[in-house]
């Protein structure tokens, strides 16, 4: 499974790249692999408030529906409506185009909680 | 308890079959992509694990036969060759199960059952047949590879030749290959042209592999198998089908017999549908999906049994119970999970028309 240096990640397998105040979230390539095909990707408001942990939005999938948590609390203010009619993206390319929204981050402590690359691998090995 | 595996489970392995559990089996879900192997059924040939089904073996003479009212199936009326899709009803004309039955000779029938029924079909029938009748369950010693697709004829053809030319839609033969005599039906849950081939279970890696040296020929797993057959309207025991719906209540009165005595037929006479199969298409991607909610003006008016996202028709497709009385062609219906969340309309399966079935 290939992860991606200097993004922080998630133990339900979303991902948030930093670029000072603001964080891209979306989910690994662990993740799309175990859910398989995208087919819908609801994607989140923009002005959307969520805290960390809370769901940001929902995706489906061919074998299931499921939801993205956001990786750090924050107002979305941007989202990737390429999605709306190419949810693959996310399985092709999940850390680059497939990102789900842009969010401004609320509060940069809440990083702490998260993992980096190297501690994120350590965790895909021991949850097999 | 452990899974079941198939004979063919270390060969799904070595082709990165990510696998499941299904009624107690682990089985290949997908091979990489779900929307591609059902894509490439579609327009290529695709084979399908299914040695998880049950097969049973009957023999009795017809002259005084229990087995023509075990199911809804006319066993007797059959012709030789051919095959029939019916229903193992209980006393109230509820589904026990949905199966296939193959008249091989006058006095001899092969049923092909669900994965998740085997033992209590098992029971059943043996409990409603004579004591005279041999019954046989073969589903250890048979493998089923359904291979489907519209080049699929081509296929089955280089295997066990030129005569598979003969089988026409629901009939099936005995043919030698790889050493032995078995039977090939043109038969299939996918809705293109398609064959199911009943080999020794000894043989199974054999003609997996047989099969798939032919350039056109990928495997596919249960996911493609869902989309493909609720692409076509055809119901699945657990989901459409179970013991609290009759054939009625699922618009399948057409593969009854009512002309013969079946278990449940009493029952099925005086039924009242109340709620009716219907196929819906959604405005969209979103999909939903199984006990989902159907709702007119904000009226609960039924519920979701299947639902996935069609590749071919690029949107959300499914199966409802619906009240009758709203369950009418293009009748406009909102579905959600507790409450109504997005507009789809209902339609007469197949959602796909045109395909290789027929041809």
């Amino acid at each position: 499974m290939n992860v991606k240096q200097g993004y922080f990640y998630t133990k339900d397998h979303e991902w948030v790249k930093i670029d000072a105040m603001t964080g891209k979230i979306g989910i690994t390539d662990y993740a799309q692999h175990k859910l398989g095909d995208l087919t819908y990707v609801e994607l989140p408001k923009i002005g959307k408030i969520v805290k960390q942990g809370e769901v940001l939005n929902g995706l489906e999938s061919v074998k299931a529906a499921s939801d993205v948590y956001a990786p750090l609390s924050g107002r979305v203010i941007k989202i990737n409506t390429q999605l709306e009619n190419e949810p693959g993206l996310i399985n092709k390319s999940p850390y680059d185009d497939g990102w789900i929204a842009e969010i401004e981050i609320a509060d940069e402590n809440e990083i702490k909680n998260l993992m980096t690359a190297d501690e994120y691998i350590k965790f895909l090995g021991e949850s097999k | 308890m452990e899974n079941k595996r198939t004979p063919l489970y270390n060969l799904h392995l070595k082709l990165n079959a990510e696998m499941i559990e299904f009624a107690g089996w682990d089985m290949p879900v997908h091979y990489g992509s779900i929307l591609a192997e059902t894509k490439h059924t579609r327009e290529k040939v695709s084979i399908f694990d299914i040695f998880h089904m049950g097969e049973f073996l009957i023999k009795e003479n017809p002259e005084n036969s229990s087995f023509d009212k075990v199911t809804t199936v006319p066993v007797i009326k059959m012709k030789e060759k051919t095959c029939k899709y019916g229903f193992l009803l209980n006393e109230n004309g509820g589904i026990i199960d949905d199966l296939i039955v193959y008249k091989i000779k006058k006095d001899e029938w092969m049923i092909v059952v669900n994965a998740s029924n085997e033992k209590r079909d098992e029971e059943i029938i043996k409990k409603r047949i004579s004591k005279e009748t041999f019954f046989e369950n073969i589903s250890e010693k048979t493998m089923k590879i359904d291979v489907q697709g519209p080049l699929s004829r081509n296929i089955v053809k280089k295997i066990a030749g030129e005569k598979i030319n003969n089988l026409k839609y629901y009939t099936f033969d005995e043919f030698n290959f790889l050493n032995g005599s078995y039977i090939i039906s043109r038969t299939g849950y996918t809705g293109e042209l398609g064959y199911e081939i009943y080999i020794d279970s000894k043989k199974s890696e054999e003609i997996w592999n047989l099969l798939l040296d032919f350039a056109d020929v990928k495997p596919a797993g249960l996911g493609a198998r869902d989309v493909l057959r609720l692409e076509m309207g055809y119901p699945l025991y657990g989901d459409e089908l179970t013991e609290e719906i009759t054939p009625l209540d699922a618009g399948l009165e057409r593969f009854i017999d009512f002309e013969k005595e079946f278990a449940g037929k009493e029952k099925l006479l005086n039924h009242k549908v109340n709620y009716l199969l219907c196929g819906f298409v959604v405005n969209g991607r979103k999909t939903m999906r199984h006990n989902s909610k159907v709702f007119i003006d904000e009226k609960e008016v039924g519920y979701v049994t299947s639902g996935v996202f069609s590749p071919h028709l690029n949107c959300g497709i499914g199966m409802a119970y619906v009240l009758k009385k709203y369950a009418k062609e293009n009748n406009e219906i909102f579905l959600g999970k507790e409450k109504p969340e997005i507009i789809g309309r209902i339609v007469k399966p197949p959602f796909i028309k045109n395909t290789s079935l027929k041809n």
